[in-house]
């Protein structure tokens, strides 16, 4: 291991917030605070899931780990849910759409020999099946209500001819789920040519061969495809319904 | 016989009353012609007769049952709704026609389709035309069209010939008036046209939300 991060050249890495907030203060940006704040919440974040982390794989129990993940699905969930814009039922929907993204996913790399139930590979791959899904739900919630609104006229008009719910959404649905994988597919797209993305970058940082590293990248690379690609598709298939009354009636303005 | 009727019909959003106390009973095979002010909730009333919206007050019977006993798209199927600026869907007109048989997982006959486009003035190889070449007056046929490529028993009409010039009104017009004569359809539509209001065979006027002339008979 070659990393020499310790407490003093972080404290002069510091040095680099103080840039951005002059170039703030300077452009009168307003988001000196915001900047402070984000700063402090992220050091006071990472420290306390350090130390977590550190217990809980010193420990190394199958439940906790399994609590662990819980948690994490559960924030993802609500994180994705603040993003609905007042969908009705986004939590149980993000939660049971994340679950299940990150249960399949998971169990799939398990399966293949690629991970191990430990806490040290579990909890980390789960943290980033589980926020990426998060992003592809909020995205796929913004272009539900985006254009719900915007073909509201022709869905009214497909039910006006006796289409069911589905039918009348179908469009709108498939254009949500498309939206919330794009991100996943065009990271893809640059892996490698534009970025060096993070699971990599870390592994050739702690001095592994790089070759090996990008077969970690490769797996993340599949595993990010499965979890968006599920998350949007349930999320978009369980939320659509909520634009509707129980009399399959478009909610909204009447006229 | 009574196909539609509608008694004591209230809507209201909120507090605010749009519709209240309207008795309108319509007889299958008839044709009724809606008119009033703008804003005095036409559009509100058809809608709820269409199963858009649900009334808040009063009972609403379809061939002798309350519209809540219908599912409400089987009843959509039955009482079909076109606009006055039609959305068409898809690329072509062919998906446009297709679409009533694709929502009941039937097989598109293209032969109906072809007989109806040639009957509006179209031609087959209109079929494959691209729906944005259309001209108002024919996105307007091609709409209506999709209302009744597979014949509803009542056809509700807002304002469809609205910003259409004179030929293409007589047209959509006597498009209309055949479905009513030759296919027994009933058809509710709303009109400003003073010479359609002239030519009503049943006249109804909404003001205010409340009905004041052609009520129930």
């Amino acid at each position: 291991m070659n990393l020499a991060v310790n407490n003093q050249s972080l404290i002069l890495a510091l040095g680099l917030v103080m840039i951005a907030l002059a170039i703030g203060w300077h452009e009168k940006l307003g988001i000196d605070r915001d900047m402070i704040i984000g700063v402090v919440r992220a050091v006071i974040q990472l420290f306390v899931v350090g130390y977590l982390l550190k217990y809980v794989f010193r420990l190394d129990k199958v439940w906790l780990t399994a609590v662990l993940i819980l948690i994490i699905i559960f924030n993802a969930g609500y994180n994705a849910k603040q993003r609905s814009n007042g969908i009705p039922r986004a939590l149980p929907i993000s939660v049971g759409a994340i679950l299940i993204s990150t249960a399949v996913t998971l169990g799939v790399l398990m399966l293949a020999g690629a991970i191990k139930f430990i806490p040290s590979q579990m909890i980390p791959i789960s943290g980033m099946i589980a926020s990426n899904s998060m992003v592809a739900i909020g995205l796929c919630y913004r272009n539900l209500n985006a254009e719900f609104k915007q073909e509201r006229q022709a869905v009214l008009e497909k039910l006006a001819l006796g289409a069911d719910l589905k039918d009348a959404s179908r469009d709108i649905v498939r254009a949500s789920i498309k939206t919330g994988m794009q991100p996943t597919i065009d990271s893809a797209k640059t892996v490698g040519i534009v970025s060096l993305p993070g699971m990599m970058s870390g592994l050739i940082f702690a001095g592994v061969d790089p070759v090996r590293a990008i077969k970690y990248q490769i797996m993340v690379t599949f595993m990010l495809m499965s979890a968006t690609s599920i998350g949007s598709v349930l999320a978009c298939y369980w939320a659509y319904r909520e634009f509707y009354n129980e009399r399959k009636q478009l909610i909204g303005p009447s006229n | 016989m009574t196909l539609l009727e509608l008694q004591n019909v209230g809507y209201q959003v909120g507090e605010t009353p749009i519709l209240q106390d309207i008795n309108l009973e319509i007889a299958a095979g008839e044709w009724v012609t809606l008119t009033g002010p703008s804003g005095s909730g036409k559009s509100t009333l058809v809608r709820i007769i269409a199963s858009l919206l649900s009334r808040t007050s009063g009972e609403l019977r379809f061939a002798g049952k309350s519209i809540d006993d219908y599912d409400p798209i089987a009843y959509r199927r039955r009482v079909s709704y076109g606009f006055q600026q039609p959305t068409l869907f898809g690329e072509t007109v062919r998906d446009n026609l297709e679409f009533p048989y694709q929502i009941r997982q039937l097989p598109f006959d293209q032969q109906r389709a072809v007989t109806a486009l040639e009957y509006v003035g179209l031609t087959a190889s209109d079929l494959t035309k691209a729906v944005v070449d259309l001209s108002g007056g024919q996105r307007q046929r091609v709409a209506l069209l999709r209302n009744v490529m597979i014949y509803p028993e009542v056809l509700i009409l807002d304002e469809v010939t609205a910003g259409l010039d004179a030929d293409n009104k007589a047209f959509v017009w006597s498009m209309i008036r055949h479905f009513n004569v030759d296919d027994g359809i009933t058809v509710i539509a709303i009109t400003h046209d003073q010479s359609e209001i002239e030519a009503a065979q049943r006249l109804v006027t909404v003001v205010d939300g409340r009905l004041t002339t052609g009520g129930a008979q």
